[in-house]
């Protein structure tokens, strides 16, 4: 077996490809929408309404996205907290992505606000409102986003200690910024064990408390998911969506880049992915026959409908491929079972957030604004930009040992 | 204090973050002078003075008074608006009931679930009663719209700097301090609004309904709804058909302070949590089984 290393890409795959024109096509739409907000308000945009005070930015770039963004923090917990040395070629693109993840999501969370510009209320001690989920959720990621860029800085100082080249005029930085670099890889030597593990304890925290923040509303959400454990189920189902996705993310780099997919890691990781989809699914059974909720299964409703697409597509299905050896340790069928976990974490969120959410004096249902949309679609485009540039810099991806260096 | 039925519910999430659920504080203060309104339902004629004095008091819009003689807006059942704190739907006969007039307006909970879910406190329960509004605090997160068990915060969506949330003050500028009534109590030809000490409220809307149990049905909706609210009602018409949403004794924001307050009260979840994570990785650390 050839000997591999963090490193930036290096396989000869050019940066900009047809896919990551259309990427930046999408992305551009996201921004100009982002800009309609900004200069003709919210109702230009959205379809939003007083019933409806809640879209897809919320559901999808937020809710959805910190789910997604869960590698980050499972992946660190099995590498650095359980010290499985095996899983380490899996830390650092997950935590690119749960950077980028949490950075849009927060972003996507301004567009949103009313008053994005009084955001910084929320940092202030005299207007904490510890009763609320919302802020409970708002400094949990804040801390969090915070803690990922540190936890990064390690990997921006490995690339760059000793090769700091600026042109021109800024050559003279050179040296500050260098010794900088050096003093900043030897103080996060230090204290790169506690920011890992406050990074894990912040995500516990916040992914239960996203799924607090519909609790309050027992009149409004659809009894198929409102129950006092969402907490509880949105922390159980964040477990097996942060292996899922690091699965997926591994796989689809491979493909991207043109490496050799780790399948020897990845089929020993997709393991534990049935045991955490079978206690999730196991904690929202019970749930559901506590509350006798069970009988709205049968109910024929968009929203029941809803959930059988959730439960059997998104947790059962893949549990059951999962569970076989076979299936694991194929690329093509690996990425297929943890895409469907994805996808059950996407609808789900989705459920608890706009399906099931039925207002009291609604005269029609909510529908996103294509520009919803068009913004949603163009903030994941910007992150997925972003990750490919931050690979080709920075030592992420597992590469095969070249002769000469980097 | 969270009762046992609630103190289960929680059960489950405390053990599983490692923590013993802690009591949770429940609701503001509340002074026992407090004050709130009571809607008398069979008095109204729905004549809507109320809503021409409450755009005035507020500044809402500038129509003439006779703009509200309009009866055509009862064709269509109308809700609150960012430009309209209170709206008078008319609820016509039917095989078991009397034609109907129905004031709507924020019901200003005794334990709003608003209040509990605005992320930087711009949403106040002021002991006396009103719920309050400070928009230089507000965020815009419109998380009090979801959490509003009557859904009543109306927002500003066209608003494209400062939008607000706008919902009835119970004239709280006037109400606070002494010096008025609400507008809608003060000009209400009927009477059919009264304003004053919420106790004493809930003894005239009792004795009411006891003198005359034929013109009444026996519900004083808000005495517990969602908790107790400052706005009440009496009605010959039950309260379904007039579209108040049957909601619990219970505010709903017990529930979800009863978690908030068992997981983070004192930081103690996270911090064991820390502590355990913490000496995890040092327990293993040298563990050679690995690989």
């Amino acid at each position: 077996m050839t000997n591999t290393r963090p490193a930036p890409v290096n396989t000869g795959v050019p940066f900009l490809t047809k896919g990551t024109w259309v990427l930046i096509i999408l992305a551009l739409s996201g921004i100009s929408v982002l800009i309609a907000r900004l200069f003709f308000g919210l109702s230009f945009v959205t379809n939003l309404d007083d019933q409806y005070p809640w879209g897809i930015w919320i559901a999808i770039d937020v809710a959805t996205g910190v789910a997604l963004a869960a590698g980050g923090f499972t992946t660190a917990f099995l590498a650095h907290v359980i010290h499985a040395d095996r899983y380490h070629a899996l830390v650092r693109p997950a935590l690119l992505t749960a950077m980028f993840g949490y950075t849009f999501a927060a972003l996507g969370v301004c567009v949103d606000l009313g008053r994005y510009y009084n955001i910084w209320h929320v940092m202030l001690p005299s207007m904490w409102q510890g009763n609320s989920v919302l802020f409970e959720v708002g400094i949990c990621v804040m801390m969090y986003v915070t803690v990922l860029y540190i936890e990064f800085l390690p990997i921006v100082c490995e690339r760059f200690c000793g090769r700091v080249n600026l042109p021109g005029m800024f050559a003279r930085l050179n040296k500050p910024i260098d010794n900088l670099l050096h003093f900043l890889q030897k103080i996060m030597h230090k204290f790169i064990s506690f920011f890992i593990l406050a990074g894990v304890v912040l995500s516990c925290a916040h992914q239960s408390s996203l799924g607090s923040l519909m609790v309050i509303a027992p009149g409004k959400v659809h009894q198929l998911w409102h129950s006092p454990v969402l907490p509880l189920l949105f922390l159980l189902s964040a477990f097996a969506s942060g292996l899922a996705m690091a699965t997926f993310e591994s796989l689809v780099a491979a493909k991207a880049f043109g490496l050799k997919p780790e399948i020897h890691i990845l089929r020993r990781l997709g393991r534990f992915i049935p045991i955490l989809l079978i206690i999730y699914f196991g904690t929202k059974l019970i749930d559901l026959v506590n509350r006798d909720a069970l009988p709205l299964l049968l109910e024929n409703s968009v929203q029941s409908i809803m959930f059988w697409i959730e439960v059997t597509a998104g947790i059962i299905a893949p549990t059951i491929l999962l569970l076989s050896e076979r299936i694991r340790q194929n690329p093509a069928t690996l990425l297929f079972s943890v895409s469907l976990v994805v996808f059950g974490i996407i609808i789900n969120r989705i459920n608890v957030f706009i399906i099931a959410y039925k207002p009291l004096y609604a005269d029609k249902i909510y529908v996103p604004a294509w520009t919803e949309v068009l913004l949603t679609v163009g903030f994941m485009s910007i992150l997925i930009l972003l990750y490919r540039t931050y690979v080709f810099i920075f030592p992420v991806l597992e590469m095969e040992e070249q002769g000469s260096d980097v | 204090m969270p009762t046992r039925r609630e103190f289960l519910k929680i059960a489950g999430i405390a053990t599983t973050t490692m923590v013993l659920p802690a009591q949770a504080s429940i609701g503001p203060h509340l002074d026992s002078e407090r004050f709130g309104v009571l809607a008398d339902l069979t008095l109204c004629i729905g004549c809507r003075k109320c809503e021409w004095a409450c755009a005035g008091a507020n500044e809402l819009s500038n129509f003439t008074i006779e703009y509200y003689d309009d009866t055509c807006v009862f064709e269509k059942y109308r809700r609150p608006t960012p430009t309209e704190y209170t709206v008078v739907n008319r609820f016509p006969a039917t095989a078991t009931s009397i034609q109907t007039d129905a004031k709507v307006q924020c019901m200003h909970c005794e334990h709003p679930a608003c209040v509990s879910a605005c992320i930087v406190g711009a949403l106040q329960k002021s002991p006396m009663g009103p719920v309050t509004y400070d928009a230089d605090k507000c965020i815009g997160c419109r998380y009090c719209m979801i959490a509003c068990p009557f859904q009543i915060p109306a927002y500003e969506y066209l608003n494209v700097t400062t939008p607000q949330v706008r919902k009835c003050t119970l004239c709280s500028d006037k109400t606070l301090d002494g010096s008025g009534k609400p507008a809608c109590v003060e000009i209400c030809p009927r009477e059919a609004l009264t304003f004053g000490k919420r106790s004493e409220l809930l003894e005239i809307a009792e004795q009411r309904i006891r003198r005359n149990p034929d013109r009444y049905i026996d519900h004083v909706y808000g005495e517990k709804e969602a908790g107790g609210t400052s706005w009440m009602m009496i009605s010959g018409t039950d309260f379904k058909e007039l579209k108040f949403p049957e909601v619990g004794d219970e505010s709903p924001a017990v529930v979800t302070e009863a978690i908030q307050h068992g997981i983070f009260r004192g930081f103690s979840g996270p911090l064991m949590l820390l502590g355990l994570l913490g000496a995890t990785m040092k327990a293993m650390k040298r563990d050679p089984s690995d690989d």
